[in-house]
């Protein structure tokens, strides 16, 4: 089923990106291009087979729990575009 | 010294013929009067490279070598490097300096290598011929009309043009040897799990993989034994024992059993490709192998799969980006949600936007079973292909991509038709196999032509084994481009 433009704007909304109508309409037919071509997929029969996460299996490695970083607050923070007393700062979000 | 192998490269250090200060200078003066027009690299660092030379000369001088101690190696701008710009081809990271090392820098910088640069690439690796990047597109050295590949085609362009002897990678459906089979060069994408993804910029973390790209396959084995290694911090890194790449090297062929699938020479097969992996399967044979045809039924369904998976994984991957914590945030907006979105939409371009809306879309409430989970079956089923294959031969063979290098923009409006690229390599990245590209001829143009080699898992040993064979009865990887300064 083809994707509708409402649904293209949706998607983004959902992936927080920001689209014009131009960009929507552009997108959405390469996206049902896209999904044309993974479509092929349903015609295959996969019942009763195990999903496959990865080559290695999907049991995690346990460790022990101890303290394996150092601190490096400051240089982390560094990198961020705004920040306040060891904080990073966000537009306000609570009136 | 520009087309010397690491193995020489190494010897005239330890000779003291030359230096690695001497060494690392001579690269940058090629990455110097070649960068303006292949576009190969993002960074360069001259005094950062020095400094790891100067370093290395002293270790050299107190007879504390290892193999690549000295030698100058071009990193993919997707590996997290310590002190350096990291961008991954994207803008949303163009002022990210790494605070860190990711561990595949980490092992290079043990083993006393120098840092070149680091390369272009399409962003965050979305991509196969090094087009989407923020920083322009990289140039084939062989015709600089046509695109390297991607999307290492930065790291692909640099060894090509001899601006570096050798670079890293990363391969997440063909990412390191489609790039090699366009680029003219040899390139190994390990068996999933064997260089550690730390500090690797994620794209698709299930199928993510770093590896080497060189001029020849003797040059590879030694690379990969910097690279490979068990690391804590990288939850899918395998525990293994150290292994030397190169001890298989010199086995002869005799007896080997090379599958043959009838799937990778179908439709969509150019011919000038057909002919040259051909003539490479009669030379094989000449050396001893033996030809098994064999089938990889599910192979068609690799291109689907991958794009339900790899988007997906991506738009979470990439859901860090959000100009908070670090990277380009954008200059206006009038709320948190706003800010978001803003940035996003001005940080990410169009291929990196579609991708995550794709993999917003099949991970979203109702499609998760019609999409990923039926992807992540069908995944299975194409692994099982190669269990069954590797019950009757030793390694699997065809072509690494349909065609030669295209034209920079031939495809670009079109991703279906790029996406297609990758339909002979994204097989071996969903069964997490090892798989290697390695010169074969010329094509279309005069344009180079790969082969495509899958190994079972951890055979990285054995691959190298049959290429490096292949490399001493032939003299396709020792092409140079023409065009390119000497």
């Amino acid at each position: 089923m083809p994707l509708s433009k409402d649904e293209v704007r949706r998607i983004a909304e959902l992936a927080r990106i920001g689209i014009s109508d131009a960009e929507a309409r552009a997108v959405q037919a390469q996206l049902n291009d896209i999904f044309e071509l993974i479509g092929r997929m349903q015609k295959v029969d996969t019942e009763g087979i195990a999903p496959m996460t990865h080559a290695q299996g999907s049991a995690l490695r346990l460790r022990e729990d101890e303290v394996t970083e150092t601190d490096r607050r400051e240089l982390f923070q560094s990198l961020a575009p705004q920040k306040d007393a060891g904080l990073y700062l966000v537009p306000k979000v609570i009136e | 010294m520009l087309n010397a192998s690491l193995k020489e490269l190494s010897a005239a250090l330890a000779q003291k013929k030359i230096s690695s200060v001497e060494l690392t200078r001579l690269f940058l003066g090629r990455v110097e009067k070649l960068n303006g027009s292949l576009n190969a690299f993002i960074t360069v660092d001259a005094e950062k490279s020095l400094a790891q030379a100067r370093a290395a000369d002293e270790r050299i001088a107190k007879g504390a070598t290892q193999p690549l101690t000295g030698i100058p190696v071009a990193h993919k701008d997707i590996f997290v490097t310590q002190g350096w710009l990291t961008t991954c081809g994207s803008k949303i990271l163009s002022n990210f300096v790494g605070p860190y090392d990711a561990h595949v820098i980490e092992r290079f910088n043990g083993a006393g290598a120098v840092i070149l640069g680091k390369t272009n690439m399409d962003e965050f690796a979305m991509g196969s011929s090094s087009e989407t990047s923020f920083y322009g597109p990289v140039k084939n050295p062989w015709g600089q009309a046509y695109v390297p590949g991607g999307s290492s085609g930065g790291s692909a362009a640099a060894v090509a043009a001899r601006m570096a002897p050798a670079a890293t990678g990363t391969d997440t459906g063909g990412s390191i040897r489609q790039p090699a089979a366009l680029s003219g060069l040899s390139g190994l994408k390990p068996t999933y799990g064997l260089v550690s993804r730390y500090g690797m910029i994620a794209f698709a973390s299930s199928l993510d993989q770093g590896g080497p790209m060189a001029k020849s396959v003797e040059d590879l084995a030694l690379l990969l034994n910097v690279m490979a290694g068990f690391d804590p911090r990288d939850s899918t890194s395998v525990e293994r024992a150290a292994e030397d790449y190169r001890r298989e090297l010199d086995k002869p062929l005799a007896g080997l059993r090379i599958g043959v699938p009838k799937e990778h020479f179908g439709e969509g097969l150019t011919a000038d490709v057909g002919k040259a992996v051909e003539a490479a399967l009669v030379q094989l044979e000449k050396l001893g192998a033996k030809r098994i045809p064999i089938s990889l039924p599910n192979s068609g369904l690799s291109v689907p799969a991958y794009y339900v998976i790899a988007p997906a994984e991506a738009s979470s991957n990439l859901s860090r980006f959000d100009g908070v914590r670090y990277g380009r945030r954008a200059k206006e907006y009038r709320d948190l949600a706003d800010m978001y979105r803003r940035t996003r939409a001005e940080g990410f371009g169009a291929e990196v936007r579609r991708r995550i809306l794709i993999g917003t879309y099949v991970l979203s409430h109702g499609y998760y079973d019609a999409y990923y989970l039926k992807a992540q079956k069908i995944r299975r089923l194409i692994a099982q292909d190669f269990v069954e294959a590797f019950k009757r031969c030793d390694v699997v063979m065809g072509p690494t991509s349909p065609t030669v290098a295209f034209k920079i923009g031939a495809k670009a409006a079109d991703p279906v038709q790029m996406y297609l690229n990758d339909i002979y390599t994204i097989p071996a990245n969903l069964a997490g196999l090892p798989g290697m590209s390695i010169p074969c001829g010329f094509g279309r143009d005069d344009l180079p032509v790969g082969l495509h080699i899958v190994g079972n898992y951890f055979a990285e040993a054995k691959m190298l084994n049959v290429a490096h064979q292949y490399q001493k009865a032939t003299d396709w990887h020792k092409r140079e481009p023409a065009g390119i300064p000497p």
